[in-house]
């Protein structure tokens, strides 16, 4: 069967038109979150927390990859947004609530991080930095586009790239949940209060999300084969 | 329509139902809303933008007062206050921390009047009887209400569930036994089926990921596994007699018909038409948690292909029909997005977030993820979905209130789930809100959408949260949290244009992040209003009369007597007969014009002379009035209501 499968995807893929959508309709841009500084009673409740339950590598390795992980997605949604990108109002919706709702659970992370005087990284949606061998890499989160993904991405138009976008963001997604999975089942993370109501929190609105965009993408499939 | 051909309706599916784009959304500060003849003018600018921040945070408050604010004991200072649940006199309030409960005989004063240390998240609390019921998701929770945490994966210390107290005697609440589940109980909803006296139902719904097998056996994390952990809620049978033995009794899906994981994403009407399509032969196909039939052009499209691939010409044979059908489900996994490499995801609704239960009409409102359900609950362990609706503004469904009647449901969206700053200027106003519906025969239609007009400043967390209705009788009222946008009281008799009324907030209670605070939880319970602040403690407010609401209908609505109160357990109000109950229908006909103002002041005085009178004068008087009135609502343009008055007054002469 996989002979025919490839066989029938591609086809799919080809016969993809180049149909430019309507006008996106304009969402406001989300207002920029205020700089946070750390204050000595954020630090010190901080503490008390961490007195309770401590944080693990584990937990600063989530909360530090998925800042890259957000950046990337915010990246991804903002191509929606384009003037001509052609992309559905569905879709540039969709890429909305992904920027104003990411962007603010990346100050959520970056608070986090400082106020526990852990390095604060900005995003970098190539991926989380790393130091190895004395060399500077960009380690790609589960689900993360690599840079083919990304350029691929970035040269659609219409409903391609709502095809495209659709299938990049659920594999994103995934990812993301991969990262809470991963996490609750490491010895000691996932103790720390916020830490879990993030995690979880990223858990059950991905999964939602997800579950939206295959309905979303099997409309556009179905609708093309159904004419 | 460009958007109505490229996101065409899939054949059965419910995203079709979405997007209410043309509704009419909440109409904000400054406009003056119209309700009836009375124009409510609120407060220009609003008085909640720009509030003070820091511990001394600036209030603001419209047609509410507070009055009482009491800051946690000393073992839950610092720790999020969640839920809370009313029991006679005694408001019990979750915590992160276990609970307290708190003597509100006196609403100025509330007094400690016994706690319990017992650490777990959400800690949202329901009574019923002499039962206590908490709940418990997060990772540290432990059986023995221990504080270290559970550091290990895999541990049998941990609690994810239910536990249950008795609290015959409540200063010494006995925990007298823990319910397991797989993914924990981030809420839950306690049914007392008006049929089965000796036993209570708990459904339990849980946001977490599955917890391991080998911690709780049966837990199945695999999504594509049948028994999974996911794609269900847990319904626990308590006996009353015996709460000791209270257990799962149903895991609708798994124990009793495995389509039925299936069912948690169509209605009825859509099974029946995917089982006629089974029965024909069509091709059926799973993905986004549901079922779904292969249109037939895009079957005939994969039929060509089939043959193609084997070199082969002309129409499909059976033997290519056979192979399709067995390499249908990983084609479609693929073209849906769920590539080879991560086969096993199987995205779809998991769980529910809430469920209100309304046993008064045998009905339950379900937020579960990206869908809003109305399901069945007049078979408490088998509860069954009739009716589902998406809406493509709505990120995450979280809770669900019915009007009194049960002809209206309302539903929120904890977008950004109760952690973001969703109420600033630039966020729309349909994001984060509530969506009302119409319940007719068994469907929901979209009517509007209301949030918090208020913008708020992003220190403040703020999104749509819980509420419950306020007993105006002829109204559809509700008070609503929405975290540190303060509360909101809102009239949504008419579907289409909710209307703000009053409303209650302070500022930021930290000037340079976003601090922990702001209400959870806000529910009317015999006269007042009870907030659970998350770190400021219990607020208690009251309605002050306005044109927006008069004091008879803020008296009759005090008229409402509960013994207890679950807000997930929806209680049906009824009420007694007082002439604050007739007074506030003639205070509602007179806004909407429905009888003169003469006739008005007329039946006033009426009502006044028989208040004063005792004996048969009274009773003469009153039922000369109501068949009267009850006379002249057919003339009315607000017929219902007169007679409303008509019946109010009769009861009267016989109380």
């Amino acid at each position: 069967m996989r002979a025919t499968r490839l066989t029938v995807t591609a086809c799919l893929l080809g016969l993809a038109g180049c149909a430019t959508g309507p006008t996106p309709v304009t969402t406001p841009a989300p207002a920029a979150p205020k700089p946070m500084v750390s204050t000595p009673e954020a630090i010190a409740k901080a503490e008390a927390d961490s007195a309770r339950y401590p944080y693990t590598e584990a937990d600063l390795q989530f909360m530090t990859g998925m800042i890259s992980h957000h950046a990337q997605a915010i990246t991804m949604a903002n191509l929606v947004r384009e003037k001509d990108r052609g992309a559905a109002p569905a879709v540039v919706t969709l890429a909305a609530r992904i920027i104003n709702a990411q962007k603010d659970e990346i100050a959520l992370m970056q608070n986090w991080l400082r106020d526990r005087r852990q390095p604060v990284p900005e995003p970098n949606p190539s991926g989380m930095r790393m130091v190895m061998n004395g060399a500077e890499h960009d380690m790609l989160m589960p689900g993360m586009l690599t840079p083919e993904q990304m350029t691929a991405l970035r040269q659609s138009r219409g409903e391609t790239f709502d095809e495209l976008f659709l299938r990049s963001m659920i594999q994103h997604h995934n990812g993301a949940t991969m990262m809470v999975q991963t996490l609750f089942d490491t010895y000691g993370a996932g103790q720390d209060q916020m830490v879990f109501k993030f995690a979880s929190d990223v858990n059950i609105d991905q999964t939602t999300e997800i579950a939206r965009m295959e309905k979303m993408l099997g409309s556009i499939i179905f609708a093309r084969h159904s004419q | 329509m460009m958007v109505a051909r490229r996101f065409a309706p899939l054949a059965l599916g419910l995203w079709g139902l979405a997007g209410c784009t043309s509704s009419t959304a909440n109409p904000g500060g400054s406009m003056p809303a119209p309700m009836g003849r009375v124009a409510i003018t609120p407060p220009n600018p609003d008085p909640r933008v720009g509030l003070k921040a820091g511990p001394d945070a600036g209030e603001a408050a419209w047609n509410m007062r507070l009055v009482s604010n009491t800051k946690p004991s000393a073992k839950f200072v610092g720790s999020t206050n969640s839920d809370i649940a009313f029991r006679g006199n005694l408001v019990i309030q979750g915590n992160y921390n276990g609970y307290q409960m708190w003597d509100v005989s006196d609403p100025a004063k509330p007094t400690l009047h016994s706690f319990r240390y017992c650490p777990a998240s959400q800690s949202d609390v329901s009574t019923y009887k002499n039962l206590l019921f908490v709940s418990a998701e997060g990772n540290t929770g432990r059986i023995d209400c221990g504080d270290q945490g559970v550091k290990d994966p895999i541990s049998t210390d941990r609690i994810k569930g239910i536990r249950i107290f008795d609290i015959t005697d409540v200063s010494n609440p006995k925990n007298v036994a823990n319910v397991q589940t797989c993914r924990g109980s981030h809420t839950h909803s306690v049914l007392a089926d008006p049929k089965d006296t000796e036993n209570v139902y708990v459904y339990i719904s849980g946001s977490a990921p599955s917890r391991s097998e080998k911690e709780l056996p049966g837990c199945v994390k695999d999504k594509n596994d049948p028994n999974t952990a996911e794609f269900r809620i847990e319904v626990i049978k308590v006996p009353l007699a015996h709460p000791e033995l209270a257990a799962i009794v149903s895991s609708p899906r798994i124990f009793n018909d495995l389509n039925q994981t299936k069912s948690h994403g169509s209605a009825p009407d859509d099974l029946a038409a995917i089982a006629a399509a089974k029965a024909r032969g069509d091709f059926i196909v799973s993905f986004g948690g549901g079922e779904q039939v292969l249109p037939s052009g895009f079957a005939k499209v994969l039929l060509d292909s089939t043959v193609k691939a084997r070199n082969g010409t002309g129409p499909a044979t059976g033997a290519d029909s056979a192979a399709l059908r067995a390499g249908l489900p990983a084609l479609i996994a693929k073209l849906v997005g769920r590539g080879e490499d991560d086969g096993h995801k199987h995205p779809g609704v998991t769980s529910c977030h809430d469920i209100t239960l309304y046993p008064a009409i045998g009905f339950a409102g379900g937020a579960c993820e990206g869908y809003g359900l109305l399901i069945d609950i007049k078979d408490p362990a088998n509860p069954r979905r009739i009716a589902a609706v998406s809406d493509t503004n709505f990120s995450y469904w979280h809770s669900a209130t019915f009007n009194n009647d049960g002809t209206k449901l309302l539903f929120s969206d904890e977008w950004g789930g109760g952690g973001g700053p969703k109420c600033r200027a630039s966020d729309p106003k349909e994001w984060g809100a509530d969506a009302i519906f119409a319940i007719d025969n068994g469907k929901l239609t979209f009517q509007s959408y209301y949030k918090m007009p208020a913008a708020q400043t992003s220190l403040e967390n703020c999104v749509a949260h819980n509420g419950s209705l306020i007993p105006i009788p002829g109204r559809d009222v509700m008070v609503q949290a929405f975290y540190q946008g303060g509360v909101t009281v809102f009239d949504w008799t008419d579907a289409k244009h909710p209307t703000e009324i009053a409303f209650f907030d302070r500022g930021p209670i930290d000037a340079n992040r976003m601090g922990n605070a702001g209400s959870w939880s806000i529910y009317w319970y015999n006269g007042y209003m009870i907030s659970s602040e998350i770190g400021r403690g219990l607020d208690i407010f009251e309605l002050t009369a306005s044109p927006a609401i008069s004091q008879n209908e803020i008296d009759a609505a005090k008229s409402v007597k509960l013994d207890y109160l679950n807000a997930q357990g929806q209680p049906k109000s009824s009420w007694p007969a007082t002439f604050a109950l007739a007074r506030a229908y003639l205070d509602q006909l007179e806004r909407s014009g429905g009888l003169s103002n003469t006739r008005i002041g007329a039946i006033r005085a009426s009502l006044k002379t028989s208040e004063s009178a005792s004996g048969a004068a009274r009773s003469t008087g009153l039922n000369g009035l109501a068949s009267q009135v009850s006379g002249e609502a057919s003339g009315s343009k607000d017929a219902a209501k007169v007679r409303m008055l008509a019946d109010a007054v009769k009861r009267l002469a016989t109380s």
